[in-house]
């Protein structure tokens, strides 16, 4: 296990003590810095401190542990790999990711999982443990996004406009949802028992990562959003 | 080779800001620190700095902070302040010379209160007053500009990365209740010192990540008002529409947040607060024209105070995050970690949604 002792240096120095480095690595007094491990494949990375934009960016088969809240656009274009954040994430995570896994213990920023893609065997999975901000799974192309909603104190688990714009993928949102307001291109419903084995596998990834029950996360009822593919969107920037 | 301004560069800016709700003075050396981490937010075509309650000596006096493009515009413009302003003192702002900062202009503060017999003759508040002769000097004054005319406040701004302009202007000398910085990275006007950021009349100045797309019916409208837009950039323009709202409507922060940053009408549509949903109604309907879009992060700062706010749509970062009585607003977390390490309850506020933080009754 290599430390790297980020205090002093920029993000170019960064990566590349970090290229230079074996296979385990710790960043420590992380402040920051961008682009960290951007590209990168076969590490396994823990960061103490805080990561800058792009963390993860076009991430390529890395592990990567966050132990604090990571800024935004943690995973840009990820293709493979795991990014595990043990705080919240700002604005735009997981921007065009089409494969691999963020997982986040906490709450997410505006623009979660925008325009997240799919391709053949990559299928892209964001779970979300606290709440997202507005326009979550903008522009969605394909991929699973799912939000749980714990520890969410009185506030909405996502805020306004998720799914705007939304053509593919799946959406879970732990609860009824009863009180958010989807977009018509989109058809919200009551998760089947069959959906839910469809992600049953990353919840108990997830669940053993942050020490959470499996059990009783399923124990209450999921609402799925997937697209209405006879409807495409409508504008919404102009007709405001 | 194209020149900044002919090519767009798209990209980020930074901005920072530092409040002790208590009135603890804090050096400016904290508020550059900040601006370290961010570096790359900017690309050193300007940087800049509001500090408030750094004039306690003067604090009755109007600072005009003054750029000069020569020695005969300054004397020119004395001679035009002279008629109008009592001057109690005036002086070279004190800067460092330093590689990264050159081609400066010549950089004067007045502390000056407007002559009685001029505002009884003119039959104007004098805040009023102050303001007209900024635009008026701004406007008309060939190669002189008014970037700073608060009372115990000052901006201090110039070409380069922030913290090189910090170190230039000697903030570290300067003890503040509050502090806003400005990284720039400019996309679509020319980096110049009269257009670095913080832009401020009176004591309310603005710093701001973004870009406005209503810029040009923002500006046609406030300029109905009087004001003038000279320095070449958007974010004047919401220098003056705060003013404008706060200072001569008589609006609320909040109210004046909700004017800029409108909720959709879906949004208000849906409010289930009736009072609320009134309201917002009415100022949308009021103030159609400064409705501002596109992108940004704004922190206006103004005597006692300061107040955060993203576009409706959240175009931009912006956190906040808190430490004993100091509360911090940055574009990154990390900004927040090099003003304190240990802070707390770090959240971002939604779009649209103001973040206003008030020093306590008595305390600047």
């Amino acid at each position: 296990m290599q430390t790297i002792d980020a205090a002093n240096l920029d993000y170019k120095a960064v990566n590349k003590a970090l290229r230079e480095a074996g296979n385990d690595c710790i960043i420590e007094g992380c402040c920051g810095q961008r682009f960290i491990a951007a590209g990168m494949s076969d590490k396994n990375l823990t960061i103490n401190g805080i990561p800058g934009n792009a963390l993860g960016a076009y991430l390529n088969n890395a592990n990567i542990t966050v132990n604090a809240n990571a800024q935004d656009a943690v995973g840009d274009t990820m293709n493979e790999g795991k990014i595990l954040i043990h705080g919240n994430i700002g604005d735009a995570a997981g921007y065009a990711m089409r494969g691999g896994k963020i997982y986040v213990k906490g709450n997410a920023g505006y623009r979660a999982g925008i325009h997240m893609k799919a391709y053949k065997e990559k299928i892209p999975v964001m779970i979300i443990g606290g709440c997202a901000g507005s326009f979550l799974g903008e522009y969605q192309a394909g991929g699973v996004i799912i939000v749980l909603g714990l520890h969410k104190d009185s506030k909405h688990i996502v805020g306004n406009f998720p799914c705007t714009g939304m053509h593919g993928g799946k959406m879970f949102l732990r609860g009824s949802c009863e009180n958010i307001h989807f977009p018509k291109q989109v058809t919200a419903r009551c998760a089947s028992a069959e959906e839910l084995n469809e992600i049953r596998e990353y919840l108990s990834e997830y669940c053993s990562d942050f020490g959470y029950s499996e059990d009783e996360l399923l124990s209450g009822s999921f609402t799925v959003i997937t697209p209405d593919s006879k409807n495409p969107y409508k504008q919404m920037y102009v007709a405001n | 080779m194209k020149l900044e301004g002919q090519v767009k560069i798209p990209s980020g800016c930074a901005i920072s800001a530092a409040i002790s709700k208590d009135g603890n003075k804090m050096s400016g050396e904290m508020i550059i620190n900040s601006m370290k981490p961010m570096h790359d937010r900017s690309n050193g075509l300007g940087g800049g700095f509001a500090g408030y309650g750094i004039y306690p000596e003067y604090k009755d006096f109007y600072a005009l902070h003054m750029f000069f493009d020569c020695r005969d515009t300054r004397k020119e413009c004395e001679a035009f302040l002279k008629e109008r302003f009592e001057i109690v003192h005036s002086e070279i702002i004190p800067t460092r010379k330093i590689p990264a900062i050159t081609d400066e202009p010549i950089i004067w503060r007045y502390f000056a209160a407007p002559l009685k017999s001029v505002l009884v003759s003119l039959q104007l508040e004098e805040k009023e007053f102050v303001a007209k002769t900024v635009m008026k000097i701004n406007a008309e004054m060939s190669g002189a500009y008014v970037f700073s005319s608060g009372k115990n406040m000052g901006a201090f701004k110039a070409v380069g990365f922030p913290e090189d302009v910090g170190v230039f202007y000697k903030l570290e000398e300067y003890e503040g209740y509050s502090w806003t910085a400005h990284g720039r990275y400019p996309t679509n006007t020319p980096g110049w010192w009269g257009g670095a950021h913080p832009f401020t009349l009176l004591d309310y100045s603005v710093v701001h990540n973004g870009e406005i797309s209503s810029y040009d019916a923002n500006r046609r409208f406030i300029e109905m008002f009087g004001y003038k837009c000279t320095l070449q950039t958007d974010t004047e323009v919401i220098t003056y529409i705060m003013d404008y709202l706060l200072r001569v409507q008589g609006l609320t922060l909040n109210e004046a947040a909700s004017v800029i940053a409108a909720p959709f009408w879906s949004t208000i549509a849906a409010k289930t607060d009736f009072e609320d949903q009134k309201k917002h109604t009415y100022l949308r309907t009021m103030f159609p024209s400064l409705l501002i879009t596109g992108p940004f992060s704004i922190v206006l700062g103004f005597e006692g105070g300061l107040m955060a706010l993203n576009d409706r749509l959240k175009l931009r970062s912006m956190v906040v995050g808190e430490k004993d009585d100091t509360v911090f607003i940055a574009s990154e977390e990390a900004a927040i970690r090099s003003m304190a390490p240990n802070a707390e309850n770090i959240w971002s506020p939604s779009g649209g949604e103001p973040v206003v933080i008030k020093v306590k009754e008595g305390a600047f």
